[in-house]
């Protein structure tokens, strides 16, 4: 009997890529905290921009212009819905989470922050929500802090009040997309703003994955990507309370971003465009409106829904076959987490893991995941990660489990 | 499309389980060489006790990383004790000639001249990493030692008495 309600079988259809045979083997996809595949109705909806209405934004009088700037708006207007921003002026087009973060990093951290000022961060950031905020520290001298994890890889908020005394702002991922742990969003945006500082959501595991409403999460900026939200690569999300948006200065500089340029000076453009130079991703925007719609075809409570089920399904099945050869990395209870299982085989190094696994067509991520930090506390150089979405089921957790077993078998001693 | 048998050879697991000069040499007297791999976060160190005339008197590899890499630094360290600095140059230009002659031909110009091969230079078990060219990632896997041990060897000429 199935374990989830979602219809598996039918949505895999949607994605061209299915149809794959890889090493002789069906494609088992399990690596879409890395990026997701993509449905054929945001292939559709790219290919029809180009082939129909394709012209630059916000410059031509003319009826492509016209047709490729509503295009692009309602891109626009679609973000904000799927993620409940109160306007259309806070969503912000960016290429990814890490161009995102590097945005409030270097306009409002900037503008901000000032020697011995400090920032909260958390031990199981990614990359992208750390460099950042180390570059801070190395050119303004600004001191950063961090949240320690527990024994069930869960944040330690047991020094939260001593550790956010002070702070301006707090950066926490969303899910972890190393240990896939669902952090208390709501939770640190309300200490946050009792110290006085800002909450930024790295939400790239976590749009994708969970319905989100950035009222909700109480947070003042939000990232998240297209590309592992079933959407294109090159268009990512900002999404920034509207009078913290206002009062930073610009970031990337040029086209398409001001009001006015004389010769000895410029005037920037009001938001959303002030954020965005130059000719954006038009075709990437339209896109991931094409992948929110179809999420949301779905329903996000479903996608939840059903990737809880498989992870609790996953995590089962797994201990049982392997016991205590195989250690995941992250929370035992699946309520608490998302779809991401990281995980180490005894005797077996992770990139030989996912060597072993891709003879079977499973596609696994091995290596630090872009979380060096997480990787010393964890006591590992990389770990193997298998991450579930919306076509995933229990017959992809079953292929992983049996080429581990040929993995088990391939190194023993 | 090549198989698991062709990466996998049964020298290279017997390397990776049963791993030769490994441990450490206090440094200093030795050399202390740390090679990364960013992409995947394999890291080898190698200590290395070189003569003023070149001699690798003695070798030891320690660091963590997939079997590739940790046999290939192991079947390294055998085949570069005890050689003098010219015949371990000539094994490292004959190692590397060994993975990037593929590369070459995955670029698609295998009619160009490949890489200066050793003629002379015997690569004995090292050749059974030649299965790794047929998987391109990990190539960077097989050479991580063979650069590290590069680098100890240019700064220990570097910093050899002259004359």
């Amino acid at each position: 009997m199935a374990v989830t309600q979602l219809d598996v079988a039918r949505l895999k259809k949607d994605f061209p890529i299915f149809e794959r045979v890889v090493n002789g083997h069906r494609l088992v996809y399990l690596d879409s905290a890395s990026s997701s595949q993509k449905p054929r109705a945001v292939l559709d909806a790219m290919d029809h921009l180009y082939e129909t209405s394709y012209a630059n934004t916000h410059r031509g009088v003319y009826v492509l212009g016209q047709e490729s700037t509503a295009l692009y708006e309602g891109a626009r207007e679609r973000v904000r819905q799927f993620i409940n921003a109160p306007s259309s002026r806070e969503v912000l087009f960016s290429k990814n989470v890490t161009e995102a973060i590097n945005l409030v990093a270097y306009s409002w951290g900037r503008a901000n922050l000032r020697e011995g000022d400090a920032v909260l961060l958390t031990e199981m950031e990614h990359h992208a929500n750390l460099v950042p905020w180390l570059v801070l520290k190395e050119q303004l001298g600004i001191e950063l802090r961090f949240l320690p994890i527990s024994e069930d890889y869960q944040l330690d908020l047991s020094e939260l009040d001593r550790l956010i005394d002070g702070v301006k702002l707090v950066g926490v991922v969303g899910i972890s997309n190393v240990l896939g742990t669902l952090n208390p969003v709501r939770h640190l945006a309300d200490a946050a703003h009792a110290a006085g500082a800002l909450l930024l959501v790295d939400g790239a595991q976590y749009a994708p994955h969970v319905a989100t409403d950035v009222q909700a999460l109480g947070c003042d900026f939000f990232g998240f990507t297209g590309h592992k939200l079933l959407g294109p690569t090159g268009i990512g999300v900002l999404w920034g309370r509207e009078e913290l948006l206002d009062a930073m200065p610009a970031f990337l500089t040029g086209g398409e971003m001001i009001r006015d340029v004389r010769l000895d000076g410029w005037t920037p453009n009001e938001l959303p465009w002030k954020f965005e130079a130059g000719t954006q991703p038009i075709a990437e925007a339209v896109g991931l409106a094409a992948a929110i719609d179809y999420l949301e075809g779905v329903g996000m409570e479903a996608v939840r829904e059903h990737e809880v089920s498989l992870t609790a399904y996953a995590l089962r099945a797994l201990t049982e076959r392997h016991g205590d050869k195989l250690n995941i990395f992250g929370p035992s209870e699946p309520a608490a987490r998302g779809g991401v299982i990281s995980f180490a085989y005894e005797g077996v190094h992770p990139h030989d893991v996912s060597q072993v696994l891709d003879e079977a067509g499973v596609c696994v991520r091995a290596g630090h995941h872009c979380a060096k930090p997480l990787m010393r506390r964890l006591g590992v150089g990389a770990t193997a990660r298998a991450s579930l979405y919306i076509y995933n089921d229990e017959a992809d957790v079953d292929a992983l489990n049996e080429a581990l077993d040929e993995a088990d078998r391939l190194f023993a001693f | 499309m090549p198989g698991l048998e062709d990466l996998y050879r049964e020298i290279i697991l017997d390397h990776y389980r049963n791993p030769r000069n490994r441990g450490e040499l206090d440094a200093p007297p030795a050399r202390r060489v740390e090679g990364f791999n960013p992409l995947c976060g394999d890291e080898v160190v190698v200590y290395l006790d070189v003569a003023d005339d070149g001699t690798v008197n003695d070798i030891r590899i320690s660091g963590q990383g997939c079997s590739i890499s940790q046999s290939s630094a192991s079947m390294m360290s055998s085949a570069v004790k005890g050689r003098s600095a010219e015949e371990v140059r000539a094994l490292i230009r004959a190692f590397k000639a060994m993975m990037s002659i593929h590369e070459q031909r995955l670029d698609g110009s295998e009619e160009e001249e490949p890489i200066a091969a050793e003629p002379d230079v015997k690569l004995g078990d090292l050749e059974a990493l030649q299965g790794v060219v047929k998987f391109p990632v990990r190539i960077k896997c097989a050479t991580l030692s063979w650069n590290t041990l590069a680098q100890g060897l240019d700064e220990a000429a570097a910093e050899a008495p002259t004359g």
